[in-house]
């Protein structure tokens, strides 16, 4: 049995800014589990920029982003091991991983930091008709054969779903000589970056087109076309817009999953609407000394947020480890009026620091306002020129607020027109 | 005549217009909230540019490929004549980030930089 003050598990940009903070924090044994061959998660197959402008103030590609946190890693002398899989955590915080070298690991941790990232949506969640022709595939997926692998998937190609991967990759494959035919969403509007949709469709005049969808895959062998087919208000396929498009390869761009296998086995609470765990201020999960962060929380858009929310949580772990974790006196936090969901879903009113309260609205708003309420009264009011569900926004809880507040009160977010 | 631009300098999206005179002398911008987006809006009338990632060919490292960007924004319409080079071009592995793959790409002054590390096999 190995022992560590701390076992973060994922070595992407939420793993190593938790495990780098918890080390600032003053806890020194920590150890990062990393499944991949190397330490940076998705960020190394994300070579476009437009990493890190909140966190540095530049434009950096995903694996710049990254690099600068390895370094860290490597200066601050922080154990990983790569190539590692997770099995389990227990209820008393044993993780058991595995790998070629070490075999079995039974690790004993005071502090877990679940920093597992996610998964996109395949196509059998979608149960799309047609053949099971070869050249269907995740938007991720076909990134990583370009990017790192350095092979093309397709040369005429269709998207479906038009989230950040699907409009970069729409970009990505046309730079390298594919005919991007169409990007078909089935909501009314886009779950990508505005600045995506004009880099990565306009300027090379890819098409968008809105609440739309693939109704069909045909083809033996390779995929020769799909059909296409707009949606109603119910976002049913409407009979008779169905259109033939002839194509060799259709990305899915159609949604992100966190993965949350050991979290759920380990039986802690998970929010149904982020399909992440439930957790403090700090990110603390329902079971004492697990924290999650990153995506494997809730699906962020931009990797700064990623970060900072990272740095909460190994800053929360080290608390714990440290036996400076406040008493609890909770409020709830709840999402109302188009808020989709709040990060965290309570706060602890000992920790004596102002809160940011992180949210996702479900559909689009113009010259709209966010209210913050504390048992029904309105206690913030912001006003958002623009609200989008493709863009997490955030409002700040002061700690002279928090202060006036008792336990077991709620505060509600909801956007008012 | 007005020209309406979707800032892409940060993830904000702002909605921008240019007030432009029939010479094509710009008379205002409005809708942006911030410097950047001002500065923006200007050069997308009078010279667009856009930064390229992209990968390049490596021979004899871990990978086939390694990512690179432009050191700077590139004449937006020079982007697929600039891919058209970078593809020509296969790098001998080690890598490191930051090495200078091309220089000056068609006279442009941009260089083009790897943006990740290709150890040899």
């Amino acid at each position: 049995m190995l022992n560590y003050d701390i076992v973060v598990i994922g070595g992407g940009p939420a793993g190593m800014a938790a495990a780098l903070k918890a080390k600032e924090c003053g806890v020194d044994s920590i150890l990062i589990l990393e499944r991949a061959e190397s330490l940076g998660g998705i960020l190394e197959q994300c070579i476009h920029t437009g990493f890190g402008l909140h966190y540095f103030g530049e434009e950096l590609s995903g694996p710049e982003y990254a690099d600068r946190f390895i370094k860290l890693v490597h200066e601050q002398k922080i154990e990983y091991k790569v190539d590692t899989m997770a099995l389990e955590i227990t209820d008393t915080n044993v993780v058991y991983a595995i790998n070629k070298t070490d075999g079995l690991l039974e690790i004993q941790a005071k502090a877990v930091i679940l920093a597992m990232g996610c998964r996109e949506r395949p196509r059998g969640a979608l149960n799309i008709a047609g053949t099971r022709a070869s050249g269907v595939m995740s938007a991720g997926t076909a990134q990583k054969y370009v990017n790192i692998d350095g092979y093309m998937p397709g040369k005429k190609v269709v998207i479906l779903g038009s989230g950040d991967i699907g409009l970069i990759m729409a970009r990505r494959m046309t730079l390298e000589g594919a005919e991007v035919k169409i990007v078909c969403e089935l909501m009314p509007y886009s779950s990508g970056l505005t600045r995506n949709i004009v880099q990565c469709l306009d300027d090379f005049g890819i098409p968008l087109r809105l609440s739309c969808t693939v109704i069909d895959i045909h083809g033996e062998g390779r995929v020769e076309g799909v059909t296409i087919a707009d949606v109603d208000e119910n976002r049913r396929p409407i009979p008779g817009t169905e259109q033939y498009i002839e194509c060799d390869t259709l990305l899915l761009s159609v949604g992100l999953i966190p993965e949350n296998e050991l979290t759920r086995a380990v039986g802690i609470d998970l929010d149904p609407v982020t399909s992440g765990a439930i957790v403090d201020e700090y990110r603390e999960t329902s079971h004492p000394g697990v924290f999650a962060c990153g995506n494997v929380l809730h699906v962020h858009d931009l990797v700064d947020y990623v970060t900072l929310e990272s740095q909460t949580a190994g800053e929360g772990a080290a608390n714990y480890v440290l036996g400076k974790k406040a008493e609890a006196a909770y409020i709830a936090t709840k999402g109302v009026n188009g808020v989709r969901y709040i990060v965290p879903q309570k706060v602890n009113l000992n920790n004596g620091n102002d809160v940011k309260l992180y949210f996702r609205v479900g559909q689009t708003y113009k010259n709209a306002a966010i209210s913050v309420k504390y048992n029904g009264e309105e206690i913030l009011r912001r006003k958002r020129p623009r609200l989008a569900p493709g863009e997490m926004e955030n409002v700040i809880l002061k700690k002279e607020m928090l202060e006036k507040f008792e336990a077991d009160g709620l505060i509600e977010i909801g956007v008012e027109v | 005549m007005q020209k309406n631009i979707i800032c892409v300098a940060c993830p904000m999206g702002c909605g921008i217009t240019v007030e432009l005179s029939d010479s094509g002398e710009i008379l205002s911008v409005t809708g942006n909230t911030c410097k950047r987006g001002d500065a923006y809006a200007r050069t997308e009338c009078t010279n667009p540019v856009r930064s390229l990632a992209t990968t390049v060919r490596v021979t004899g490292g871990v990978h086939n490929v390694v990512p690179c960007k432009s050191a700077g924004a590139l004449p937006k319409g020079k982007i697929m004549d600039c891919m058209a080079v970078i593809n020509a071009v296969d790098i001998q592995a080690p890598v490191a980030l930051g090495d200078v793959l091309i220089p000056d790409i068609l006279g442009t002054g941009i260089d083009i930089v790897a943006t990740n590390h290709c150890p040899a096999k």
